[in-house]
């Protein structure tokens, strides 16, 4: 037996309570439940001859009761956009981050970034914003603000010291995600990109079901050129499909490098079976851009600085703003307007 | 309990991800292989599952047995070049195509990685390694607790920890290792990953990911540091594709000239090269990198007993 599992801590509170907030279940789920806390609990075709059929049945179910209040809370933002891929360490933060960065280029908008990575934020880092705290007010909990139109909220803004794990199971996560938008006093934003942690699951599924009736307006999709990647965000794009969220598109990061010393361009992560480009045209969704490995990108995400305002005439740079551009379009908007030309 | 026959068990962790846990992974399995020592892989990462395809063995389906599944085999123990078998199981066999997604919520996560370490039979093996998805979560809690409570003391030797230089993913596997020193399981190192990439034009080293940021944290957290793996994309391509790894003249790694001799550079492109992974990874300039890791893994794990 292991002693440090059961001392009474938060996270040792989570090992021994694991599905807390689930009916209380005499028997493992079969393997094609749906669900206990799911709507269908009790009632589906699998559920027959389960010893939890009955408990599942009469558990509380219907939609949830705070979906009006998160609808409510997000009725001044326009754009909702979540940044997906089935892979990790991709750049998910980064494209997210460099969205939010050139949309707030521009001061007429305002942009909040949510980051639902709750095992591991990265968000506040690349913003600069690490060592913020959240303050509650009447209005809600107030999220910080990396620059004058450009408000954060993490999960990382909540912990008492910086490198804390946070060792949480799924429903727990579900309720923190539902609070970032519940009680986050967004305000009027233009766009509220939501940074999500790799993989399909509890994250994945909250935020789809608490924005929904709210709106999304659709999906950016990450990867990388070599298919150990594209075979996860294969995965994530079926996801988006079953889940009903629209793609906007599919972004290639780090797909070519340029040495900094010969200038010879070589493919690292090499595109054995034609990158993203091609997966885009597999699976009809719009290819917004391929993004260049620049070390300078991985360096001011680490000092939290802008790459934009930093290295304004790198290549990166360049498909950056096109990736942009595109994207604005893609949700109706004139891309002169979002990232007006210097 | 199916871990019965198991010597040691090894995790690989990493808070962030796309660090490289299952090419870790996958180098250590084919390193201890390459020692002479039994090796199977248990593939936890259950919405990404990516060691299938590290070892091309995408197509494979798990065998059923009385009682639970049996592992896919990558090769077997040839003694008379001193490599032992590798046996591999992974959520991907049991998927039905390629491109479905796994949406699963905690609980049921819970409940296969439960199943997938009671209901493998594993045959006699010196080394488990179990890969993980990133973070600190569902997955990483059952496993920390059935491991703890179920397999042997000197069974579980604890975990490797992969992470890259740079301080956004640090920031993030420094959550891991509190995680590891939280819950009682033990590192045996870390290791950094894409640590420079040598162009192959003019062979100058570019710290893509900056450098030196894995050796830092070891020091802050006082565990042992087990080296820095470079970038090399001969290893993606005899991953990808499996070509045989080749080098310009005159590379040498460690003082040891590891460049294709002219005779077999003729075979340029050739895909289908028969050889087991095992052999050709041999060529690979990571091979003699991950050998010392290797061999530091092991007497690490062999300190515990």
């Amino acid at each position: 037996m292991a002693p440090s599992l059961e001392a009474p801590e938060p996270v040792e509170d989570v090992l021994a309570n694991p599905l807390k907030q689930k009916p209380q279940l005499v028997a493992p789920e079969p393997e094609h439940c749906p669900g206990p806390e799911s709507e269908q609990a009790g009632t589906a075709d699998s559920c027959a001859g389960c010893p939890n059929q009955k408990i599942c049945a009469a558990a509380p179910k219907g939609p949830d009761p705070d979906l009006p209040l998160i609808t409510a809370r997000l009725a001044g933002v326009k754009h909702k956009i979540l940044v997906l891929s089935g892979k990790g360490g991709v750049g998910k933060s980064t494209v997210t981050c460099q969205l939010a960065r050139a949309f707030a280029t521009n001061p007429d908008i305002t942009v909040g970034v949510m980051d639902t990575d709750i095992c591991g934020p990265s968000i506040p880092k690349m913003l600069g914003v690490e060592s913020e705290t959240i303050h509650v007010s009447s209005a809600g909990w107030s999220p910080a603000w990396a620059m004058d139109n450009l408000a954060v909220m993490s999960i990382q803004f909540m912990l008492p010291n910086r490198d804390d794990a946070i060792i949480w199971r799924g429903p727990k996560k579900n309720g923190l995600i539902k609070q970032f938008l519940k009680d986050v006093e967004w305000g009027d934003l233009d766009f509220l990109l939501v940074d999500t942690p790799p993989g399909t699951s509890d994250e994945h599924l909250s935020v789809n079901t608490y924005l929904k009736e709210s709106g999304i307006e659709g999906a950016v999709i990450v990867t990388t050129p070599q298919e150990v990647s594209l075979l996860d965000v294969r995965k994530e794009i079926d996801f988006c499909r079953k889940a009903g969220i629209k793609v906007l598109g599919l972004v290639e990061n780090m797909s070519l490098f340029v040495c900094p010393k010969c200038t010879h361009v070589s493919e690292i992560f090499r595109a054995t079976t034609g990158g993203g480009r091609a997966l885009a045209q597999e699976m009809d969704i719009p290819f917004l851009g391929a993004i260049p490995l620049d070390p300078r990108i991985g360096m001011s995400c680490d000092y939290g600085e802008s790459f934009f305002d930093s290295f304004p005439d790198s290549p990166a740079c360049k498909a950056l703003k096109g990736v942009v551009r595109d994207l604005a379009a893609r949700i109706g908007l004139d891309p002169k307007d979002v990232m007006p030309d210097e | 309990m199916s871990l019965a026959k198991i010597k040691h068990i090894v995790l690989v962790l990493s808070g962030k991800g796309g660090v490289g846990k299952s090419s870790v992974t996958t180098q250590l399995a084919l390193s201890l292989s390459l020692a002479g020592h039994s090796v199977g892989i248990l593939d936890i990462d259950l919405t990404g599952p990516s060691i299938p395809r590290m070892f091309a063995i995408e197509d494979a389906k798990v065998t059923q047995a009385p009682g639970g599944w049996l592992p896919t085999t990558v090769h077997e123990a040839d003694p008379l070049n001193g490599i032992g078998s590798l046996r591999i199981m992974s959520l991907g066999f049991l998927l039905p195509g390629r491109g479905d997604a796994v949406v699963w919520r905690g609980p049921k996560k819970t409940a296969m990685v439960r199943q997938f370490l009671s209901d493998v039979f594993w045959d006699e093996l010196d080394y488990l390694l179990i890969d993980t998805p990133p973070g600190t979560s569902d997955e990483h809690i059952s496993l920390a607790e059935t491991l703890l409570q179920k397999a042997r003391p000197d069974q579980f030797a604890g975990a490797v920890v992969v992470t890259t230089p740079q301080a956004v993913a640090t920031a993030d596997v420094r959550k891991e290792l509190n995680f590891c020193s939280k819950t009682g399981i033990r590192v045996l190192g870390v290791v950094e990953n894409m640590s420079g990439y040598v162009c192959p034009n003019c062979s100058e080293c570019t710290n893509i990911f900056s450098s030196g940021g894995g050796e830092v944290m070891a020091n802050d957290f006082n565990v042992r540091f087990l080296g820095r793996i470079p970038i090399d994309p001969q290893f993606l391509v005899l991953i990808e594709t499996g070509r045989r790894p080749q080098y310009p003249e005159g590379t040498v790694i460690n003082g040891q000239d590891i460049s294709t001799p002219a005779h077999a550079a003729g075979s340029q492109g050739e895909v289908t090269d028969p050889a087991p992974l095992v052999q050709k990874y041999r060529d690979c300039s990571l091979a003699p990198l991950f050998g010392a890791i290797t061999a530091d893994v092991i007497s690490v794990v062999g300190q515990a007993n």
